[in-house]
């Protein structure tokens, strides 16, 4: 799988109201793009537009790939909440898309994915059974599951402890390497580990944010992520023009 | 044991009062028979009363299966087509507000007095709840599934099968407890509009003939059996509350 880049060009407007104007992003291949910005700037509605989900806005410019052909079936969205079935098993949950498209499941590789987000052992488990961290790694398995190029992903940890975020983050950028991933965040250190590049986007428009030159994943001890998460705060806190 | 405990406190309870009000009034027993004359009606009668109850039972029990089973296929007709939904809709809602128990005289005129009217009966008092209440859990999706069914390119039947369907099942739990309680209804009117059998049959002749104690025993029989359809329902209906 060889993931495109993607260019998103335009206004991101609400009804007659401009919510971010003049984008103009370019989220390079196989790297990791981190949106962070405060909430109502339409962050979460930028993502549900790149994956093609149904949302009232509109993007003056559009999105395109870098390979020129159309995104249609290669985004997945992963959301802040893990959409598991309540009434499905973990593997059930894991091989949804296969079984909603018709296709026959791919069980090993689904329990391969469930033992790599380390979950072995779970497969049969009910999703009330798991705790939060848990059950937002079923998500990451049935996320990896859909094996797409582009993944967006909108705050996926932003429910979590601390620790278990920590974690999460560091499996996230370990499984999803090679794939071009769009993360929306409003928390500076997320951004300050896991980015490639990283823009705060902000009702005038978006803002390059500066990064250590080390590659992500960074670790959470590393002076320089948290010098470059301190920034971001100081950024993230300025009055909004 | 904890559970049958109160029930059974209160059940004593009530059979007080009831003997507590023959005695002070002293109504007489074809008004107002008291607890233990209704005891005895119901011992003695037993084998009518059984026959009876039988064929009540019965047509209940076809009636409520007819009226589900339309029900459920209606309910997923309705939510995998858009056309079903533009023509039967407004079809529907014209129909719940017709009540259907006014329609006793007419399937009687065109069924006659046996079982068939008053399996018809049932079927269409259970029908509409059951319709109801399931297309309306089929079709309100949280936003969050319908994102990720959206996502996986679902194909429409499959999303119904593994997506609606099992979110909608406790609210076609609430169709089945409204159906349980409507259904006694709709079959003891049946039989009062026109039967030669059957309990509600049965009480009309003891009432015409001064025998209300058998008339109470009948109508003590058919509470149980309503009470007993609830529960089976509410039984199934936690169930699936449960699983979501």
């Amino acid at each position: 799988m060889t993931a495109p880049a993607l260019q998103i060009a335009g206004d991101l407007r609400l009804g007659g109201q401009t919510l971010c104007p003049a984008l103009n992003l370019t989220c390079p291949a196989a790297q990791w793009t981190v949106l962070l910005g405060p909430s109502g700037v339409g962050k979460s509605t930028l993502a549900r537009m790149i994956a093609d989900v149904p949302c009232p806005a509109h993007l003056t410019g559009g999105i395109t790939a870098s390979d020129g052909k159309p995104l249609d079936g290669r985004v997945i969205l992963m959301a802040q909440t893990d959409q598991l079935l309540p009434w499905a098993s973990v593997l059930d949950n894991v091989t949804l898309g296969a079984r909603l498209r018709g296709q026959n499941p791919d069980r090993a590789r689904a329990l391969d994915l469930l033992n790599r987000v380390g979950l072995d052992g779970y497969a049969t488990r009910r999703p009330a059974t798991l705790s939060g961290g848990q059950r937002q790694r079923v998500a990451l398995a049935r996320t990896l599951m859909e094996d797409r190029p582009i993944v967006v992903m909108d705050e996926p940890f932003s429910a979590l402890d601390a620790a278990t975020r920590a974690t999460m983050q560091d499996a996230t950028a370990t499984l999803l390497r090679g794939r071009t991933v769009i993360l929306i965040t409003h928390d500076p250190l997320e951004a300050a580990r896991l980015a490639h590049h990283a823009h705060l986007m902000r009702t005038d428009g978006l803002h390059p944010l500066p990064l250590p030159a080390t590659a992500p994943p960074r670790a959470l001890s590393d002076p320089a992520t948290l010098s470059a998460q301190a920034d971001l705060y100081a950024r993230l806190m300025q009055v909004p023009t | 044991m904890t559970r049958l405990l109160p029930g059974l406190a209160a059940l004593a309870f009530a059979l007080t009062l009831w003997q507590a009000i023959v005695w002070l009034t002293g109504v007489p027993h074809f008004i107002l028979p008291g607890p233990a004359r209704v005891g005895a009606a119901l011992l003695n009668n037993a084998a009518l009363l059984a026959q009876q109850a039988g064929f009540t039972l019965a047509n209940l029990g076809m009636g409520l299966a007819a009226g589900i089973t339309l029900g459920i296929a209606s309910a997923l007709n309705l939510a995998m087509s858009p056309a079903a939904r533009v023509l039967l809709r407004p079809l529907m809602v014209f129909a719940q507000a017709v009540p259907v128990f006014a329609l006793a005289p007419i399937v009687t005129l065109w069924l006659g007095y046996g079982a068939p009217s008053k399996i018809v009966m049932v079927a269409l008092v259970t029908y509409f709840p059951v319709t109801s209440a399931f297309f309306d859990g089929l079709m309100r999706l949280p936003p969050i599934l319908d994102d990720l069914t959206r996502q996986m390119q679902a194909k429409p039947l499959r999303r119904l099968m593994l997506v609606q369907l099992p979110h909608a099942l406790p609210a076609l739990g609430s169709g089945l407890r409204l159906a349980a309680v409507q259904a006694p209804f709709a079959v003891i009117i049946a039989e009062w509009v026109g039967a030669s059998k059957g309990l509600g049959h049965l009480m009309l002749i003891s009432n015409g003939r001064g025998q209300t104690d058998l008339m109470f025993a009948a109508l003590i029989l058919l509470a149980s059996l309503s009470l007993m359809l609830f529960l089976a329902a509410d039984r199934l209906a936690r169930h699936w509350d449960r699983r979501v």
